[in-house]
């Protein structure tokens, strides 16, 4: 068995950080059914793409949200698509949406209808900035929600721009965010018989905290201090990003264990020279830099791995920056089983990153690939009791 | 108070930095009592602060979410009140128990026997060495979940490898993916955002392991390998090396999916940079369609019309020329203005919202966001609220950021109802203290 394989999820969600917290769900067990409109969800048409050619099959960002579901077309245009979700609620134990604002209730499928149909049934509402406030029709993406609720101010240079995150980072932030409040919904439904609508602000589960803000934030409500924009440059000894043989590496924090940082280098004479083993001196700005030329030198002379090999052996904090195929190859991964394959009809075998955890009773699996657009509309739909007719219609005649 | 959804679930926080105790807190935030043993004896940095007893320079000098202080002075129980120790020990309980002794094990032993979740993120080998396995948490309770974060997972060539989250991003392809295009990689910040998804997962699986014991009578061990746990974030450049071999790099503001055009542009400021008063406004556009509503919010001038940036291809062609433009446009408008004017042509367009000016926005105060919260340490500041809002069974910030040894009196006396005269020897041992030692640093 799987911890969540009693419950079933309906997933009206589309995008990323909706179908990212449902994945999680998925992946331990729940019988997650992804509603798709008869065009699919937006992020099959969201690269990368295998090959480069859009392809609605091909994506790999929807390939990955979506592992381990069920993929039902409704048209909930029309009165049979609704009929439909009205069949699914159902028999579901959470719903989960992500459309604008008010748009559920224009089509006459909002909370009250779920309400009317199992009163205890949560419905999570995920939106860019919340379903009330003056901001509550603006749009958001992965960069403005960085830029409005995140760390962006503080992250670059100072005399530069702010900087985003890689990819849409964000995004898959927002996403774990929101999946931890799904579970809450499910408990306070399950152990306590309360159905809500759960309100999930894109913008506040960044301003609540999923990357620092709420630290920056009462930081300067203190103190009156605002977060400085600031490249980590090597300013300790070491402290900052370093170039060395073929690549870079990251030293932060590793001049607060000065014996470590000596058993490391393996040149136990730095340390015996008064400057640099001075706590006094070693804040001097100009200490410090004839220290980094003394260490660059020793970092450049080595590959990335072959410092952070010197580096674990001395307990030393240190981070090779590795790209993706250093990451694909690397034998810690590989070893501890951390990638998975999975077999999909358009894309063939795919590799891809597999357990975010480990379970040991009841946990992690790859059950199936991510569904092709409408796999399962009959198949989930007869299921819940419609007859072919009723498929068809509710599907937009795509099933 | 509502009953919470994790109301009757008690957790054991031997938690240090941010990835553990953001768990915990979201767990506290849903309702389960978070109750965290600590050491009169020992600090450990980087959570309640850099060190026990901070000389004033570092309130001064240090990162404003490390030495940003109540009124900038480093005053009494500075582990009180470091910005992020507060920011993460809303809703938790503190007790205080040197747990390198024997009768500070015993007392952990027979909390754990009546607690539901034991959750700790320390360095790999710390737990080991105080005799904390897996093993010995069974023997207190057979039931217990034991939530374990190694930076590199408890097996393979790393396991033992020291990291905080900034390493971790730099091993999952985090720090060349991200950055200026243009510059090489020391031009990065440091960032965390690992640590808060492995935070926010460990919740989800504390959760997920409650519904499993709940099912099947059975605890069990959890192992979040952070690293492991972070590739998500990273799916584009993962899946396109994966199904292409394509190798990503990073590239400043723009598109990972290639929607043009998106970038950050300078707005109206008060000030520069070097007083944090510069300001900024990031503008997405994506497709056709919201370029033309672009072009005729800002009113229509000439060089919108170039046929050149009617298409994607031809925006993402010349994203750097069409980049100027803008910036000039911007460059003499207030951020806030441009969002609303951007906005109301459905533009997505916000500012670069530097963190204190968060307090004034309309939007945050319309939603009650902000929480009021009085510690005895510190004083009453306005907190940020939670990351989401359950109407019936809602977030309360209950308990402000807790004290150090806060509720001796609660844990020894109400929870493990321990005899007067044991909380005297224990008392007598130094293990229930209300400060840390004076030998500490």
């Amino acid at each position: 068995m799987q911890a969540l394989d009693d419950l079933t999820i309906l997933d009206l969600s589309q995008h990323i950080a909706g179908p990212y917290a449902t994945r999680l769900l998925a992946d331990f067990g729940a019988n997650v059914i992804k509603v798709e409109p008869p065009g699919g969800d937006i992020a099959r048409r969201l690269g990368p793409f295998q090959g480069g050619e859009p392809h609605p099959e091909k994506s790999g960002t929807f390939f990955y949200l979506n592992c381990n579901k069920h993929s039902v077309v409704l048209d909930l245009k029309t009165a049979a698509g609704r009929d439909a979700l009205r069949a699914l609620a159902a028999k579901a134990d959470l719903v989960v949406e992500s459309f604008a604002p008010g748009t559920l209730d224009r089509l006459g499928i909002g909370y009250e209808f779920l309400r009317d149909i199992n009163p205890a049934l949560p419905l999570v509402s995920i939106s860019n900035f919340g379903q009330t406030g003056p901001y509550r029709d603006y749009k958001l993406n992965d960069l403005t929600l960085y830029a409005f609720g995140g760390e962006m101010y503080s992250m670059g240079e100072t005399d530069r721009e702010p900087v985003k995150m890689a990819g849409t980072a964000a995004l898959f932030e927002s996403g774990a965010a929101a999946v931890v409040a799904m579970m809450g919904a499910i408990f306070a439904s399950k152990r306590q018989g309360n159905g809500q609508q759960v309100d999930i602000s894109l913008a506040e589960t960044h301003f609540g905290g999923v990357d620092r803000r709420h630290a920056t934030a009462i930081a300067f409500q203190f103190s009156g201090r605002k977060t400085l924009r600031l490249a980590s440059h090597g300013g300790g000894m070491p402290g900052g990003i370093y170039p060395c043989a073929d690549g870079y590496v990251d030293f932060t924090n590793a001049g607060l264990y000065p014996d470590r940082v000596a058993d490391m280098l393996n040149y136990p004479e730095w340390m015996d020279d008064p400057r640099f083993s001075d706590p006094g001196q070693r804040l001097n700005p100009a200490v410090i830099e004839e220290w980094n030329a003394n260490f660059i030198g020793w970092c450049i002379e080595r590959t990335k791995r072959e410092v952070w090999d010197e580096a674990r052996r001395a307990k030393v904090l240190c981070g090779p920056m590795f790209t993706m195929e250093d990451l694909f190859t690397d034998p810690h991964f590989r070893e501890r089983g951390f990638w998975a394959k999975a077999t999909h009809p358009a894309l063939g075998e795919v590799t891809l990153p597999g357990r975010p955890l480990i379970m040991e009773k009841g946990g992690w699996q790859l059950r199936r690939a991510a569904p092709l657009l409408g796999e399962h509309t009959a198949e989930v739909l007869s299921g819940a009791g419609l007859d072919a007719a009723a498929i068809t219609a509710a599907s937009g005649g795509s099933a | 108070m509502s009953p919470k959804p994790l109301e009757g679930i008690r957790v054991i926080d031997l938690c240090v930095v941010w990835a553990g105790p953001f768990g915990t807190m979201l767990l506290g935030d849903l309702g389960a009592e978070i109750i965290k043993p600590e050491n009169p004896f020992v600090f450990q940095p980087m959570t309640r602060g850099a060190i026990a007893r901070p000389p004033q320079i570092l309130a001064d000098t240090a990162i404003a979410w490390s030495g940003g202080v109540p009124g900038g002075k480093i005053g009494d129980r500075p582990w009180d009140y470091s910005p992020t120790f507060v920011s993460l020990y809303r809703n938790k309980k503190s007790f205080t128990v040197d747990l390198r002794r024997p009768e500070g094990l015993d007392v952990l032993k027979r909390l754990v026997a009546v607690s539901d979740i034991v959750y700790e993120n320390n360095a790999t080998g710390t737990m080991e060495k105080l005799g904390i396995t897996y093993e010995w948490l069974k023997e207190a309770n057979p039931k217990i979940i034991f939530i374990r974060v190694p930076a590199y997972g408890s097996t393979g060539p790393y396991f033992e490898a020291r990291a905080l989250g900034v390493h971790l991003e730099a091993v999952m392809g985090h720090s060349l993916l991200r950055g200026y295009s243009d510059a090489d990689p020391s031009s990065n910040t440091a960032i965390y955002s690992g640590d808060y998804l492995a935070g926010a997962q460990g919740a989800f699986a504390a959760m997920t392991a409650i519904w499993h014991r709940d099912r099947t009578g059975e605890g069990q061990l959890i192992e979040i390998g952070q690293a492991e746990n972070a590739a998500a974030m990273f799916t584009q450049a993962i899946m396109d090396y994966s199904l292409n071999g394509n190798v990503q790099g990073a590239i400043t503001n723009r598109d990972v999916h290639a929607r043009a055009l998106q970038g950050v542009y300078p707005a109206l400021s008060p000030g520069t940079s070097a007083t944090m008063d510069d300001r900024w406004i990031a503008i997405s556009i994506e497709g056709d369609d919201e370029w033309n509503a672009f072009a005729a919010a800002i009113g229509n001038p000439a060089w919108t019309a170039d046929p050149r940036f009617a298409t994607n291809e031809g925006r993402l062609a010349a994203h750097d020329e069409i980049d100027a433009h803008i910036a000039a446009y911007t460059a003499t408008r207030d951020d806030y203005e441009l969002m609303h004017r951007l906005q109301a042509a459905g533009i997505a367009a916000t500012p670069v919202l530097e963190a204190s000016r968060m307090f004034g926005d309309p939007h945050l105060r319309a939603r009650n966001f902000f929480r009021t919260q009085t510690q005895r340490s510190s004083g009453t500041y306005e907190y940020v609220g939670p990351l989401w809002q359950l109407p019936e069974t809602p977030v309360e910030f209950y308990q402000p950021p807790v004290m150090f040894g806060e509720h001796n009196e609660y844990v020894y006396r109400e929870v493990l109802k321990v005899s007067d005269a044991e909380y005297q020897s224990l008392l007598a041992g130094g293990h229930i203290a209300d400060a840390y030692d004076p030998s500490v640093p």
